[in-house]
């Protein structure tokens, strides 16, 4: 057994070359999925982190009916009535983003102890004066002094984003006196009984809403990270099929001096897992790194999309590591089951056929066809009549895989084409000859497809999710300035000096209230030209606008629209009674449902609305110097008078932010297709010479021969990229039309950019040709020697 | 004299030092003629042709073909003139897979810009390879194969043929039955004829016969 494997592995000795590729691959495939793995697993562990918090996932709470706030005295009545309930305030301050929890110390649950001050040595100074807020130390660091906070004290096993301070305190900068959120229930008897009307108890939740949020999101990196490690086995599977074709002859050789097929099998599955066990490590260690480059980028795109706080450093898991190490062997085995298929049917005395490998028969090839055809036709099926996020996901991969087979069939059909069309005798073998290196190439191809089509399709998604952004953005951002004022009184004052100097004064008012059972957000919208004139509307009743000043309708955003299947006329229950839709409007980047009413219909059903944001409309000329003005007359702070550019400016920032990964990731697995393209291109130069040494003794140059060549690489790179256009922009659709509206909840209008595609066109073939470019070189420069072994009687 | 060799040496650098392949060969050969070249294994046979055909670069002494030579000429000059003048047979057959036969007997005519679509059928016709011209190399038996080589070789009208072994991939009556046909053909275009052979009964057969050994004539 030892000799065997000491034979086996002498061959990587004398290939260090493909003994790079094969392990660079695997490193490679390994290190894009771990690394968006790391990047999940840190991500979902924050949420779990921060739904934890005072027990939230483990703990029964006592909540009101329609999600409002509970009164004060309520949560008195029921602990005279027995009740082992804790209050807690919760909502996020203003101006900071910071999400503060309240709690009452003294009441808290065991169960929540992971709230210090509950044991801690502050719990006087944390209940008395100005009070204390605990925070997570990075949080902590990105406040300023001048947020009019209380004292701050670093906890670091609290989330990011999270603060926790006495209720007292919460309720005072929270604006939310004699009200709570909701209350814990400590586990235990609780007295026989209804609760209170409007009151109800809820088991706590499974996922928190972030979890679910985020979910998509997630699942888009992961799909990400899936298809750069299929692309990466590609490299795999070119190396692993090569090795076992050079080394056919030294099977057989073992084979007949008396090692058995098992025995056999079993030495090359442990060298695989051996390679496999090395690369994957590797990868995994570049993995982190990919993962610890890529995390501000998502950390900052969770915090932008859907407002959850990621921590920006990673840490190892066990966990994550062993599935990286895991999925390396299982890719392996994966890439290397055709050759150990063959190796296991091995005719002990078949002649040598050194390019068989290369040369799969054209019926496999037109079976593999059929079969991505079949797949196509299912992802069609799965598009068009399944639903939800699993079959948007699942009609994506049919129709990649579909595609990437069906690749051999269309290059040959096309080349053979070529070949019947041309004229002369070294166009005709040009032909011809590429022809016959699409099975040996066909991997690599594939692999190039896929990433060229990824590339297409996700920079099309991108490149429209802008533009359309861009014109929303110009839509919903109306007002030349927006402000907001510290109080209620200073917002008085801020109306009636802004009312003769400006053309409009325009609310923004404001509560959050379920929706559906969800948490969701109603908007006061005023009656007038700016939102009549720009607003965004998807859909409408004719007289949407008089009817919502009326109070006789809402609008509701195009998430909710889609999510509920809604039409015009439904209605749509708020506290103070139901509300007809009349406006569907699209919302992008907002991942709760959300309505507009009139603002008289806000403050009569959620009278506690602070009247604290305005949008001004003034002429664009004079706005900067209104703002001016405002900071220096009312003493506002510089944030609190945004212009129009700067807010635009601020959410274009967010959009690229949240798409820099998903560009990153893009670039990543066209370079891992890239080297798919060099390794299979490397492999096959050997086994070209039997080609090419004939035409060359015939009277045709090396040179010539490196020329051919490289432009039959150019060829089958731009065939590859022909065919990966329709891919690539079906791609799109499928990710603005299903996958989006599955995940997001909006659609969006699918455009064409020529000068993008134009572009990637020109870099998929400089890859091709740079991926060529050794292969070529060799051959200009070989040796006659070289060439003249392929006569060789002697052998 | 169409090729000559005059005090041909050929070295090659081994992991035990350079080795002599040729030492110092002369060797000439008329139009029309042919001659065979035997020896034994390292004998510095194919070395002989491949430096004959262009293929190859002498370390030292001249090598003429054609009036043309190869010592000094260029990559592409000599790749030209192995286009033009020279037809090249292996014992390996090194056809074109993806041509077939077709094609594959045109192809050098045509790269040489000689092809004769008549001459080309004729070749066909004779060679026995009319029915078989829409096939692929690699569903031909191995005579087959041979004849197309022969075929393609012929079909650009070469002065000098060179053939490696033609019938070492072949059994014997298969074997002398395409040496008579490439005989028979050579003579028909007025072509010069180098074979390299470890056969002496083909040797025989042709006008001279010279032996190789440790890289000398002996």
């Amino acid at each position: 057994m030892t000799t065997g494997l000491t034979a086996l592995l002498s061959h990587w000795l004398r290939h260090p070359l493909q003994l790079a590729m094969l392990m660079l691959g695997l490193a490679l495939a390994t290190a894009l999925w771990s690394g968006v793995q790391a990047i999940n697993a840190e991500a979902r562990a924050s949420y779990d982190r921060a739904a934890a918090v005072l027990g939230q996932n483990r703990l029964d709470r006592i909540e009101a009916g329609d999600g409002g706030p509970i009164a004060q005295g309520l949560y008195v009545a029921l602990r005279r009535a027995g009740w082992k309930v804790s209050p807690v305030v919760e909502g996020r301050l203003p101006g900071t983003g910071l999400r503060l929890l309240g709690i009452d110390p003294l009441t808290l649950p065991p169960d929540a102890a992971s709230v210090p001050v509950s044991t801690g040595a502050d719990l006087g100074r944390f209940l008395s004066g100005d009070g204390l807020i605990y925070l997570n130390p990075d949080t902590a660091a990105a406040l300023r002094p001048d947020d009019g906070l209380p004292d701050l004290q670093s906890d670091p096993g609290l989330p990011p984003g999270t603060g926790v301070s006495d209720i007292g305190v919460a309720q005072r900068l929270l604006g939310m006196e004699g009200k709570l959120s909701h209350l814990l229930v400590t586990p235990g008897r609780q007295p026989d009984g209804p609760l209170p009307q409007g009151l109800v108890r809820r088991a706590p939740d499974g996922g928190s809403d972030i979890t679910r949020l985020t979910d998509s999101f997630h699942l888009n990196l992961t799909a990400f990270g899936f298809l750069a490690f299929a692309v990466g086995l590609f490299i795999v599977n070119s190396a692993i099929g090569l090795a076992f074709e050079q080394r056919r002859a030294m099977f057989r050789t073992l084979r007949a001096l008396g090692l058995s097929a098992r025995g056999l099998i079993g030495i090359v599955l442990l060298e695989l897992l051996v390679l496999a066990l090395v690369s994957g490590a590797i990868g995994i260690g570049l993995g982190y790194l990919v993962a610890a480059a890529l995390l501000p980028d998502v950390a900052a795109t969770l915090r932008g999309l859907y407002g959850a706080e990621v921590t920006g450093t990673l840490s190892l898991r066990p966990g994550w590591w062993l599935a990286g190490l895991g999925m390396a062997m299982a890719g392996t085995l994966l890439a290397a089951g055709q050759s150990l298929w063959r190796l296991w049917h091995l005719p002990l005395l078949a002649p040598a056929q050194p390019r068989a490998w290369a040369r799969a028969s054209a019926r496999s090839l037109w079976r593999q066809g059929l079969a991505g055809a079949g797949l196509l036709g299912l992802s069609a099926g799965l598009l068009a009549f399944g639903t939800g996020l699993t079959a948007g996901f699942g009609g994506l991969a049919a129709l990649l895989i579909g595609a990437a087979l069906c690749l051999p069939m269309i290059l040959i059909l096309a080349t053979g084409l070529g070949s019947r069309l041309a004229r002369g005798v070294l166009v005709q073998w040009f032909w011809a000859d590429t022809r016959q290196q699409v099975p040996g190439l066909s991997l690599a191809l594939m692999a190039l497809l896929l990433a060229l089509a990824a590339n297409i399709g996700v920079g099309t998604m991108v490149s429209s999710f802008r533009q359309t952004f861009v014109g929303w953005l110009d839509q919903r951002l109306a007002s030349e300035l927006y402000i907001t004022a510290r109080s209620a009184d200073e917002a008085r004052r801020l109306e009636a000096w802004l009312a003769p100097r400006t053309d409009a004064v325009l609310p923004i008012l404001s509560a959050e209230t379920p929706l559906f059972g969800r948490p969701g957000e109603v908007y006061g919208i005023t009656d007038h030209a700016t939102y009549r004139d720009n607003w965004p509307l998807l859909s409408a009743t004719p007289d949407v606008w008089d009817r919502i000043a009326a109070g006789q309708g809402l609008m509701v955003n195009e998430q909710l629209y889609r999510a509920k299947g809604l039409a015009l006329g439904d209605a749509v229950d708020l506290p103070g009674g139901p509300l007809p839709v009349v406006g569907v409007y699209s919302d992008y980047g907002n991942p709760r449902p959300q309505v507009l009413i009139a603002p008289e219909a806000l403050m009569s059903r959620f009278p506690d609305t602070p009247r604290l944001r305005f949008g001004l409309r003034v002429a664009p000329n004079r706005a900067e110097a209104l703002a001016t003005a405002l900071v220096a007359g009312f003493g506002l702070p510089e944030d609190a008078v945004v212009d129009q550019a700067s807010l635009k400016a601020l959410s274009l920032q967010i959009f690229e932010r949240t798409f820099a990964v998903t560009a990153a990731l893009n670039v990543l697995t066209l370079g891992v297709a890239g080297l798919a393209m060099f390794a299979s291109l490397l492999t096959l130069s050997g086994l070209r010479l039997p080609q090419l040494a004939p035409v060359w003794a015939m009277g045709l140059t090396r040179q010539r021969l490196a020329v051919l060549e490289f432009a039959r690489t150019l060829l089958l790179a731009a065939l590859t990229l022909v065919a990966a256009l329709p891919l690539g922009l079906a791609l799109a659709w499928v990710l603005l039309a299903v996958v989006n509206v599955a995940a997001f909840g909006w659609r969006l209008p699918m455009q064409v950019f020529p000068a993008d595609l134009m572009q990637l066109g020109g870099i998929a073939l400089l890859a091709a040709g740079v991926a060529s470019l050794i292969p070529v070189l060799r051959l200009a420069r070989i040796a006659p020697a070289s060439l003249l072994r392929v006569f060789a009687n002697e052998r | 004299m169409l090729l000559t060799l005059t005090g041909v040496t050929k070295t090659y650098a081994t992991g035990e030092g350079p080795l002599t392949v040729l030492d110092g060969i002369d060797l000439a050969l008329q139009a029309g003629t042919s001659l065979a070249l035997t020896g034994e294994s390292g004998s510095g046979k194919s070395t002989l042709l491949h430096l004959a055909a262009g293929l190859d670069v002498a370390d030292a002494g001249r090598v003429d073909l054609a009036g043309v030579n190869l010592t000094t000429a260029s990559d592409s000059g000599r790749a030209a003139l192995r286009r033009g003048k020279v037809g090249l047979v292996f014992q390996q057959f090194n056809l074109i897979p993806s041509l077939d036969v077709a094609a594959n007997l045109a192809f050098q005519a045509r790269l040489a810009g000689s092809h004769d679509p008549a001459w080309t059928a004729h070749l066909a016709q004779v060679l026995g390879l009319s029915a078989l011209l829409g096939r692929y190399p690699e569903q031909l038996s191995g005579g087959q194969q041979q004849r197309v080589a022969i075929g393609r070789t012929l079909a650009a009208r070469p002065q000098l043929v060179l053939a490696d072994e033609p019938t070492g991939n072949l059994d014997e009556a298969t074997g002398d039955a395409v040496l008579d046909l490439m005989l028979r053909l050579v003579a028909e275009t007025g072509a010069a004829l180098l074979m390299v052979t470890h056969s002496p009964r083909l040797a025989n057969r042709l006008d001279r016969r010279v032996t190789l050994s440790a890289g000398r004539i002996t």
